[in-house]
């Protein structure tokens, strides 16, 4: 649709110009109104079956669903006006007649659309006073996904979505009249890799995840905006906490990387963010042990070992450390001649079918594009030979097999592990560095798509750590006060224009919430933002 | 003709001249009976020809809506290479309807030459007729008719020897009520569960598999023939009130009738000749209460309403209710109007595709309350309840279904609101268990 052929309308007295072509529910959208809907979703086809987005069309001699009546040059359409509430109103009733309002035990309560809508505009009671309410047992439809068809409202977002965006329809109306269900084809389990988007999908706490099953109170939850860091897609993805405990990973719409969506692999990786057994403080060699001591004290026993290196050194890092840790540590040892790679663990590539350019991708390290983009190789191998001649090693939070810890502690150098869990084969380390993970951190991620994406602390680090960039700054900035040391992720990322271009003339704010393409011009970023108006 | 009973000389038998002679059914007989005479004269005709043919006659489609056929036709876009299909509405599931049945059963050919007359008219080299899956020996014939024809050459690869192909598919339905609504027999053609579809797109520009469709009414393609050979001007002479109905209409009378079967009028004839004259009236010792004109889904009319009324569109609209498909279902004195109301709601509440929620939880709750009432439980409240009810299921969803349940209700209330009051004040004995 080309940008330029603009309609005018009026929308609750609100003018508003969009493109042709667009959709009444989200011209209101523009215009800053949100338009009540259940089955419309901006991601899937239009069925407009729910009936709830019925809105008054000047001169149309019947109230139009909002979802897919198309907006026409001069139209004037009210929302919030009376014959359009009152049909509001007639459905929500009709949706409650059997809806158990059992939102007390429904994890749904609190982030509930048929919740929302009843508070806002339903009725106060009902009038079916004289009849017990539909009643069908909950269904298990897969690994993480429960049915609880007394809650569904039939919307059918769940049994679009399988057919239309993952492209294997294993969900379905069933029977007919108020005693349909959605029914789950024969022998079959709701078991695509990305699956899981059922249940965000949901309007309703119809369809639940067990996973999060009674976990939290949605009201309890902190949320953060962040990345996934399961894999190079780069997904932007909601952090759900509870007292600082990760409960929960939903998708954050990104239009232009992941939609609305987000997979299962990605959804159910967050329990390491919890793990207990983390190192809390920094820990230096003495003799046969290891003492823990304070940050002062640490860092200046770093800058006294880097000192006295003369020989190469190798940096073996995961592929989910940040841009900005990944930048400074390797310019902390910018003097020698470093090796430097990056961990990337692979498995199996799961596409989205119906989404271009979306899978859960066979590369499972987040930031492997932004890794490469500053120096690191992909080939963990030549980091493992690079060992026996290094005169130092940092490890950044590898994830370290036995065998591969065994090799580290039988070279000849100066082991420092900068790290979230001490390797139990390190414990020979001369420099143990206690850091953040990316849930206790902000930073970026560079995706497969170099684009670069922030994202933002979401629980309090445990302990003494500190994210890696922050103990890199310190030390290039040598002992005492430096106020040339970065205090923050964005002054990190700051610095590392100056090594690395690429990196130049953006900053954090550049880079909002939906982050931007690596090299792209801002014009080339202008003209393809508005081709797609089903952001939210 | 009245079939089963003879014709009575107030009919005007054009489409059920041949009802009850089974000679009437094979290829040959129906050729010796002038059959496919239009299709041979229609192949010497451009399609625009035919449609401006059908234009004239003022026939207007008989499955209920009323739509000018010829203005259907001719909102087919010009071929552009894709496809276009024809679809016969052989659903005929409205409750008190049952025409299209004897149509395909005493005279298949009679349809299967309006198929390929309208087929030609729309560019269609394809047409599928969707019979009700209830109807097995209409089917049996409509197949036998189909192989007759194709062998004859009447229909196939080579059309009468003018080298147009057309070719009929049968399709049963599964016995869902649903799939009588045309879009929701796109779906289901395809395959798909029966849900009625949004319009727009509206069938001409994307229906069956996305391409160019029209649909009509077995009734309303059976009558294309005699069209064609007598001329659109003969068919709208067919009129004895409003120009804008004409033609003949089948009528499918049932209920507390002396001679309930199909009758086959002249647009506008009385409503009262048909029950008094032609029907015989109503049952002895018993006198007419209410008429249901169109099928189940239309208002209900009061007997004053019906003594008044005049069979055509305009007609039963100034009555208070519509043609609709002129399944009439008369009903006496001795009918219980609340009973029969709940029995439609509950018609239409098992009948609910359940797409839209006015429609799937307002039939089910409607029929409730109407339980309800039978029950002796009725209050006063559900007067207003079920108007309520009625209102918010009328003009809201993607089809009429939910109209339809909501139709009955509110005229039942308007015209016998004194039945209902005798059940809630205990007048009356309940008619049912108590739920």
């Amino acid at each position: 649709m080309m940008a330029d052929e603009l309609v005018n309308v009026t929308i609750d007295g609100l003018p508003v110009s969009v493109p042709k072509g667009t959709t009444i529910i989200e011209a209101a959208k523009m215009a800053g109104i949100l338009v009540p809907h259940y089955c419309y979703h901006p991601s899937l086809s239009s069925p407009a079956v729910c009936r709830m987005c019925l809105v008054e069309v000047e001169k149309a001699p019947k109230l139009m669903p909002a979802c897919v009546t198309q907006v026409a040059e001069g139209q004037v359409v009210n929302v919030d006006n009376e014959k359009a509430k009152k049909a509001r109103e007639g459905v929500l009733e009709l949706l409650l007649i059997n809806h158990p309002l059992d939102c007390p035990i429904c994890d749904q309560a609190g982030e509930c659309e048929l919740q929302n809508y009843v508070f806002q505009e339903g009725r106060a009671g009902t009038r079916y006073t004289e009849y017990p309410k539909r009643y069908s047992p909950v269904e298990d439809f897969g690994p993480d996904v429960l049915y609880v068809p007394n809650r569904c409202i039939l919307c059918t977002r769940c049994v679009r979505f399988m057919e239309e965006v993952a492209e294997e329809p294993v969900l379905n109306v069933s029977e007919r009249g108020d005693r349909a269900y959605i029914g789950i084809a024969a022998e079959q389990l709701l078991d695509h890799p990305w699956s899981g988007n059922v249940v965000d999908l949901c309007p309703v706490g119809s369809l639940i995840s067990k996973d999060f099953l009674h976990k939290a109170r949605a009201w309890d939850l902190d949320k953060t905006a962040s990345v996934c860091p399961g894999c190079t897609q780069g997904c932007n993805i909601t952090i759900d906490t509870r007292d600082d405990v990760v409960v929960r990973l939903r998708p954050r719409p990104n239009l232009e990387v992941n939609r609305h969506f987000m997979c299962d692999y990605g959804r159910m990786n967050y329990r390491w963010m919890n793990r207990g057994d983390r190192i809390e403080a920094p820990l230096i060699r003495e003799g046969t042990r290891h003492m823990a001591t304070d940050w002062d004290t640490a860092l200046d026993r770093m800058g006294q070992l880097l000192r006295g290196i003369s020989g190469p050194a190798a940096i073996l890092a995961t592929g989910r450390a940040s841009t900005e840790s990944l930048g400074l540590v390797r310019r902390m040892l910018s003097r020698l001649s470093v090796t430097a790679v990056v961990q990337v663990p692979t498995g199996e590539e799961a596409p989205l079918a119906g989404v271009p350019n979306l899978a859960l991708r066979a590369e499972r390290a987040a930031n492997l594009a932004g890794a490469e983009l500053l120096g690191y190789q992909a080939d963990w191998e030549e980091g493992l030979r690079a060992l026996p001649a290094a005169g130092l090693v940092i490890v950044l939070d590898a994830d370290l097999s036995q065998s591969e810890q065994a090799m580290i502690a039988a070279a000849p150098a100066s082991v420092v592990v900068m790290s979230t869990i001490l390797p139990e084969g390190l414990r020979n380390a001369e420099l143990v560095l206690p850091i953040t993970t990316m849930a206790e951190e902000n930073g970026t991620y560079v995706n497969r798509d170099h684009r670069i994406q922030r994202y933002n602390q979401a629980k309090s680090q445990p302990g003494m750590a500190r994210p890696a960039w922050w103990i890199a700054g310190e030390v290039i900035a040598g002992p005492g006060p430096s106020p040339s040391a970065p205090a923050t992720a964005a002054e990190a990322f700051e610095l590392l224009g100056e090594g690395w271009p690429i990196f130049s003339g953006i900053s954090y704010a550049d880079m909002g919430y939906t982050g931007l393409v690596l090299g792209e011009s801002s014009d080339a970023r202008r003209e393809r933002q508005p081709a797609d108006l089903g952001a939210q | 003709m009245g079939y089963p009973h003879p014709s009575h000389p107030k009919e005007n038998p054009v489409l059920s001249k041949h009802f009850g002679d089974p000679e009437a059914r094979s290829f040959d007989g129906w050729v010796k009976r002038g059959g496919y005479e239009g299709l041979r004269k229609v192949l010497r005709m451009s399609p625009e020809a035919v449609i401006e043919e059908i234009k004239t006659s003022g026939l207007r489609g008989r499955g209920g809506a009323g739509f000018p056929t010829g203005l259907k036709w001719s909102l087919m876009p010009k071929p552009d290479g894709r496809p276009h299909y024809l679809v016969c509405n052989a659903d005929e599931s409205e409750p008190g309807t049952f025409k299209d049945r004897e149509i395909m059963r005493w005279t298949p050919h009679q349809l299967l030459e309006g198929c390929a007359i309208a087929a030609y008219a729309i560019q269609a080299e394809r047409c599928y007729i969707y019979i009700r899956g209830e109807f097995t020996d209409p089917f049996q014939i409509m197949q036998q008719a189909v192989e007759e024809a194709t062998a004859k050459g009447a229909l196939g690869d080579n059309l009468l020897g003018s080298g147009k192909r057309i070719e009929v598919i049968l399709h049963r339905g599964a016995g869902a009520y649903i799939c009588g609504e045309e879009t929701a027999m796109l779906n289901s053609i395809e395959g798909k569960r029966g849900n009625p579809r949004i319009k727009p797109p509206y069938p001409a520009q994307a229906g069956l598999f996305g391409m160019p469709t029209t649909i009509n009414n077995v009734e309303t393609l059976a009558a294309v023939p005699h069209i064609v050979i007598r001329g659109g001007e003969w068919y709208k002479g067919l009129s004895l009130s409003n120009p804008k109905s004409t033609g003949t209409k089948l009528i499918s009378v049932c209920g507390h009738i002396q001679r309930p079967g199909n009758y086959e009028v002249t647009m506008g004839t009385p409503m009262k000749e048909l029950i008094y004259d032609m029907c015989g009236g109503m049952r002895p010792g018993r006198t007419l209460k209410a008429v249901i004109p169109g099928g189940s889904s239309v208002p209900i009319m009061s007997a004053a309403e019906a003594d008044e009324c005049l069979l055509d569109y305009e007609g039963v609209v100034a009555k208070g209710s519509m043609l609709g498909s002129a399944g009439m279902i008369v009903m006496d004195d001795s009918t219980d109007m609340v009973y029969q109301i709940w029995r439609l709601a509950r018609f239409y509440a098992h009948e609910s595709c359940a797409q839209c929620t006015q429609c799937r939880e307002g039939t089910a709750w409607s029929t409730r309350i109407l339980e309800r009432i039978l029950a002796g439980k009725g209050k006063q409240e559900h007067f207003q309840l079920l108007l309520d009810l009625s209102d918010n299921m009328t003009g809201k969803t993607i089809c009429v279904l939910s109209d339809s349940c909501a139709a009955p209700i509110v005229s039942g209330i308007q015209k016998f609101r004194h039945e209902f009051e005798a059940y809630i004040q205990g007048a009356r004995v309940p008619a049912m268990a108590a739920v």
